[in-house]
């Protein structure tokens, strides 16, 4: 009865603390500005189903692509597992659904595999970050943290697949000598290797269970809270994210309302704007961003793919599209606190621009779409670099003085380039 | 030329319309290199009979570069004046000889009121091809010879167009060779997004040396390119590396005239 009660009042001081920092999360996101992401909903269902489900643009890497299967599938599936420990918990059951017979053996057998394929893939991942230190992992914006918090959730992951795996070995072994309430269910192929390790004492097999039991939900609790600080958000945000992701061809920028307004105005002096959308042009902070540029921040999961193929980044620019995003993250969070701490009009001062991205970061990119492209779960970096550009060009005049030139050119000459318009038509005089 | 290239003012003087227009681009009107490029757009355009005009001295920057370095307003002011001129001539279809202008007179002008079916030239130079329009005979032989075609962002990820360029090359019988980054995962010549009016950003290599590297490892005899800005870029890595006369860079309508006799 004891255990119940904690058991009950443990996963009810879990599900609250997530609820409230989930709820700050969805807050945060809602700072940035609107934009209409909700046309075309059978086409977004597809891409979801396709990019998050589907794990579509994670093959392009087989090796990680095939662990992360392993990883993803493991994590879906095994959370059937946790409903039975959940059910188990608050009612003092133990192995409810063994009534399932064959069906029963099948399950567990099929998350004793899953959870020997999740912790071998965790263990791989972790050689590849601490001991091949692949390049994809390193980087100016890859530092102790974002290091740390990588491991963190690839050991807490090998943890809990042990205690699952112990757990039932010595699960196993109660069933064998006949103990009290271990009724006979459930097939055991990874763990009865395990058996052999552990003792035949009754009473420490008993210890060994339930500590494990209880490690194993604990964990799991401790876990879903540790998301909401973590990179490992991105379990729940790549199906949102890639539901509101864009569905235009990936060269179309946003065409701006409020410059349509001015320039229709300033073309046609009879012309009356039917809105006037007040606000600066291009974001200087995360809440002049749009709430999908936010959303996009808080899916990211560093992975690193988008700035191994940028070309800045190759080539030794400051620029890398992964910071863009963890930066976005870093700031829109930061607003966040201050909002909790100070109320919603405090300032403090501070900017994604310039305080997180540096100018030289914003002027490197060639808008390739490469970043775009390679992202697993659809975030666009670029979106976000270009509105950084729009507010240094737009509301600041400051942009590098080739590229006023080139603008003065092409608002004097109608080209980029400093030519005359009268000879335009030369090139078919030549050969 | 051996033949007077119309205009829209010209036909619409003698109350024609075109079947296309051809936005020839900035880069397309000034550079001297892509001049080439565009005098060998309209010898395809000209050879195979279809009815076109240019817009000549009317035309003006598609405001591309401008909106990519931030400036909306300059852009929309170019867009709304070309949309003006567009719907003016009541055009249609247009091929252009630029990824950049087809992607923002594709995309970006029709939220603007210039609605109009868009085509790149080596889609056009495709759907020739498919029409028994236009083969490679009467010219160079390029059979077995080793080319290598570089995907414009513009073209390739920006609007998922792979396949027509490599189509409009594999009808000479040549040796295609991929680099190790094309199509969806092409490397960018460094000159998007404004990149090439102004210098790179401090770092340890310049972006079309590590594109013509990657490029120089296929081993080819030509390097295709279908922009003029990536041309612009590749030649002067290729230059960089002493290597211009065993690697030519040409664009797809160049090697396609070359191979027509055009």
């Amino acid at each position: 009865m004891v255990a119940q009660i904690l058991f009950l009042i443990l996963t009810l001081a879990a599900v609250a603390l997530f609820t409230v920092n989930f709820r700050k999360i969805i807050r945060n996101i809602r700072l940035g500005k609107p934009i209409e992401r909700n046309d075309q909903p059978q086409k977004r269902l597809m891409t979801m189903i396709r990019v998050a489900f589907g794990q579509s643009k994670m093959v392009v890497r087989p090796i990680p692509a095939f662990l992360h299967f392993f990883v993803y599938v493991g994590f879906v599936i095994i959370n059937i597992e946790v409903l039975e420990i959940m059910i188990d918990g608050l009612f003092g059951t133990h192995r409810i659904f063994h009534g399932l017979g064959g069906l029963y053996d099948f399950l567990i057998g099929s998350f004793e595999i899953l959870a020997l394929t999740v912790w071998l893939s965790c263990a791989i991942f972790l050689i590849r970050r601490n001991i091949l230190k692949l390049k994809r992992f390193s980087g100016v914006e890859m530092t102790s943290w974002p290091k740390s918090d990588a491991n963190y959730i690839l050991i807490t992951e090998i943890l809990l697949m042990s205690a699952f795996l112990l757990m039932n070995a010595a699960d196993a072994k109660l069933q064998a000598l006949g103990i009290g309430h271990y009724v006979n269910a459930g097939s055991f192929p990874v763990s009865q290797f395990l058996q052999n390790l552990l003792p035949n004492s009754e009473s420490t097999l008993v210890y060994i269970e339930r500590g494990c039991w209880w490690f194993h939900i604990a964990g799991i609790l401790a876990f879903l809270n540790y998301l909401p600080y973590s990179k490992h958000f991105h379990i729940l945000f790549a199906f949102p994210n890639t539901y509101f992701s864009n569905l235009e061809p990936k060269g179309e920028f946003n065409n701006m309302p409020s410059v349509t307004n001015e320039v229709k105005a300033m073309l046609d002096p009879a012309f009356v704007p039917a809105e006037t959308a007040p606000g600066k042009f291009g974001a200087k902070d995360v809440t002049d961003l749009s709430w999908v540029n936010l959303m996009n921040a808080y899916t990211c999961t560093e992975c690193g793919r988008c700035t191994s193929v940028c070309p800045a980044n190759i080539t030794g620019k400051l620029l890398s599209p992964r910071k863009i995003m963890m930066d976005t993250r870093d700031r829109v969070t930061e607003v966040g606190k201050n909002i909790d701490k100070h109320g919603a009009e405090h300032q403090d001062g501070k900017s994604l621009l310039d305080d997180y991205i540096s100018r030289e970061e914003i002027w490197a990119c060639t808008s390739c779409n490469a970043c775009v492209q390679a992202c697993p779960v659809n975030i666009d970096p670029l979106q976000i670099i270009m509105e950084l550009r729009r507010y240094a060009v737009m509301e600041e005049s400051q942009a590098p003085g080739s590229i006023n030139a080139m603008l003065g050119n092409i608002e004097n000459n109608q080209a980029p380039w400093k030519y005359s318009p009268a000879d335009r038509f030369n090139w078919a005089e030549g050969n | 030329m051996e033949f007077k290239v119309p205009t829209m003012a010209e036909l619409m003087a003698a109350g024609e319309e075109p079947e296309i227009l051809f936005w020839v681009g900035c880069a397309g009107s000034y550079d001297e290199r892509a001049q080439k490029i565009t005098r060998d757009i309209c010898k395809i355009l000209h050879h195979v009979g279809i009815k076109y005009a240019v817009l000549g001295t009317e035309e003006s920057c598609t405001g591309d570069p401008a909106k990519r370095a931030g400036n909306e307003f300059l852009f929309q002011m170019q867009a709304m004046t070309n949309i003006e001129v567009l719907n003016g001539y009541n055009i249609k279809k247009i091929v252009t000889g630029c990824p950049h202008c087809f992607n923002t007179i594709k995309n970006e002008y029709p939220g603007l009121g210039g609605t109009y079916e868009v085509i790149h030239h080596t889609q056009l130079i495709q759907d020739l091809i498919n029409e028994g329009k236009l083969k490679a005979e009467g010219g160079e032989s390029f059979k077995g010879k080793k080319i290598t075609y570089h995907d414009p962002c513009y073209l390739g990820r920006g609007n998922g167009i792979y396949e027509a360029p490599r189509k409009a090359l594999e009808v000479l019988d040549a040796q295609l060779v991929e680099m190790k980054r094309c199509k969806t995962n092409g490397l960018c010549c460094g000159a998007g997004g404004a990149q090439m009016f102004k210098e790179p950003e401090k770092g340890n290599k310049d972006i079309n040396v590590e594109r013509i590297d990657e490029a120089l490892e296929t081993n080819p005899q030509f390097i295709a390119a279908g922009c003029p800005f990536c041309m612009t870029m590749l030649s002067d890595g290729i230059k960089l590396k002493d290597k211009e006369q065993e690697v030519k860079v040409l664009d797809i309508a160049e090697i396609t005239a070359r191979a027509n006799g055009l």
